[in-house]
């Protein structure tokens, strides 16, 4: 299936010389779920502006749903839906009205029974009348998304789309997002949650200082990128680890009874039972024994650490 | 790749962007008619009763009615550079522009709906003067489709300008900046309250390089069939004002000066 959308070579440089983006190459697949990932100022919204139009790229191209954005402007454009990160809508207007306004802006004509399914589906409807301003910050958000989608597009841009919200809220977000993904709609989201794209995503791209540093499924980058540790809770305090185990990848905490090793997911099969057995050989009693993994956010805080 | 199904017009943008604009006009209607109204009833109590009765006729036209053109012109001037300057300013300092940015809409569609808009509330504004002025002077247009037209023009120039004046203003200070120091001392200067014969020279070949001495000459000409300089004329200046205008807008678009980053 060709990419819904397909960026090549693209450069922002700023007219003050700061390189936004370097060149950057990436394809999302229909339907699927992206998460771009990366620190404040890495790229991320100048990457979606251009795409949406917002900004004016240096070089490269960018095509959506196989139309260049600045030939075929209209038709990119009307299939793509942008959630800004900031709350940036007209205070004054309705809910219902502010809706109808995008809506047609993108080229559409009336349709009430989309609009009142939007606002329904973000609990909205009951609102409709309401001027925006009288609203909570995250019924504001709610907004800025049924603006996004009322005119059905193809490609939905969510830029912080949970940033200041509730955890009920965020939770409503997740089941909406996944519900578009479930229409046919390609979601590219931003995210500071990294736990956020842990859930969602279906990959994740990884951008820093301008640069896609890394776009892998998210199955693939956890078994590739992630840790586990096993930690064991010793039965009597030791004060240093034993010369048996001066091989094996270990540390202990300050009471001297909790040891702690660090294995790749791809050595889990290996290395634990060997490591159990070792410790059984030295006489080494422990009482309770646990493994976790580590998780993306982990994953992100190495993966930008080994950059600087 | 998907079929091309865009209309080559995006029409309900358009609509949808004018309509949002109209629906602000109405939504300050109070502020909107009122304080142009009133302000054209204090110039008529003291230019037109308190000062003109002792000036008698001008051009062979009674004071009071001689200042109706200029004083329209004069609201109409400065309500569109403030409704389109404004229309387009609030986007931007909000950040609601991104919306409109980021449509599948043309420059010339987004000129449209925004100058569009700001020109329908100058025309209705204008006339609404015409009709006040009426209760205070008997005037008649001699012209009135030229009249009409002419007002549909200027209210279209201005409004382009202030179109202009809106993407280049990084604050209120700036968007203020061209209306009040700019236009309202040449409008002033521009025959509004006189005819430019009643100078003396130098300052009647000094008024000539006042553009807006055509702008109002030419509104006059349509109500009484004379004015400082002919139609034709004012035509013309009016013309060369909206190509300007165009030619400054094109270049805003195709470089994103001030609207992108």
């Amino acid at each position: 299936m060709d990419p819904i959308l397909e960026i090549s070579g693209l450069i922002k440089t700023y007219a003050d010389g700061t390189s936004a983006l370097k060149p950057i190459d990436l394809d999302i697949r229909r339907g699927e779920i992206f998460a771009l990932l990366g620190p404040n100022g890495a790229g991320k919204t100048t990457l979606i502006s251009i795409v949406c139009g917002i900004v004016t790229p240096t070089s490269g191209s960018v095509r959506v749903d196989g139309h260049d954005i600045i030939d075929h402007y209209r038709e990119t454009r009307s299939r793509i839906g942008l959630v800004p990160q900031e709350l940036h809508t007209d205070m004054f207007e309705t809910v219902l009205d502010t809706v109808n306004f995008s809506r047609g802006l993108f080229g559409c004509g009336r349709d009430d029974d989309h609009v009142e399914t939007v606002l329904k589906g973000l609990s909205l409807w009951d609102k409709r009348d309401q001027p925006i301003m009288n609203l909570s910050g995250g019924m504001k958000r709610r907004v800025l998304i049924a603006k996004a989608l009322a005119h059905a597009p193809r490609l939905l841009f969510l830029d912080e789309p949970t940033a200041g919200v509730d955890v009920e809220l965020r939770r409503d977000m997740w089941g909406l997002i996944e519900r578009l993904r479930e229409t046919g709609v390609t979601i590219i989201l931003t995210t500071h949650y990294i736990e956020e794209a842990e859930h969602m995503a279906d990959r994740i791209g990884v951008i820093h200082n301008g640069e896609l540093i890394l776009v892998d499924r998210k199955a693939d980058l956890m078994k590739k990128l992630g840790r586990k540790y096993l930690t064991l809770h010793l039965q009597d305090p030791i004060e240093a680890i034993p010369p048996e185990l001066k091989d094996w990848d270990l540390a202990i905490d300050e009471t001297g009874q909790t040891l702690e090793h660090h294995f790749s997911t791809e050595e889990e099969q290996t290395e634990v039972p060997q490591l159990l057995r070792e410790i059984s050989r030295i006489g080494l009693e422990f009482t309770d024994l646990n493994t976790r993994q580590s998780s993306l956010e982990e994953i992100f805080v190495n993966l930008l650490q080994e950059r600087r | 790749m998907s079929q091309s199904a865009f209309p080559r017009f995006n029409l309900y943008g358009v609509r949808a962007l004018y309509l949002f604009e109209m629906n602000r006009f109405r939504r300050t209607l109070w502020q909107s008619l009122a304080a142009p109204v009133l302000t054209t009833i204090l110039y008529f109590v003291v230019f037109g009763n308190a000062i003109g009765s002792r000036i008698g006729e001008v051009d062979g036209v009674s004071y009071g009615a001689f200042i109706v053109p200029g004083l329209i012109m004069l609201t109409v001037f400065t309500q569109s550079l403030s409704n389109a300057s404004f229309g387009i300013h609030m986007p931007k300092f909000s950040g609601t522009i991104y919306e409109i940015l980021s449509a599948p809409l043309s420059a010339f569609e987004m000129v449209i709906a925004y100058v569009g808009a700001a020109a329908t509330k100058s025309v209705v504004l204008g006339l609404i003067i015409l009709a006040t002025a009426s209760l205070f002077t008997t005037i008649q247009v001699e012209y009135p489709l030229l009249m009409f037209f002419y007002l549909v023009l200027v209210a279209f120039a201005f409004s382009l300008a202030g179109f202009i004046i809106g993407i280049w203003a990084e604050g209120f200070e700036e968007l203020q900046f061209i209306p009040m120091l700019v236009v309202t001392p040449l409008t002033f200067l521009g025959g509004v309250f006189y005819s430019i014969d009643m100078l003396p020279d130098p300052w009647r070949t000094l008024s000539l390089f006042n553009p807006i001495v055509y702008m109002v000459s030419g509104f006059r000409w349509s109500f009484f069939g004379t004015g400082d300089v002919t139609i034709w004329i004012s035509l013309a200046a009016i013309s060369a004002f909206i190509v300007l205008c165009m030619a400054l807008a094109w270049w805003i678009f195709r470089t994103g000066y001030r609207l992108k980053t």
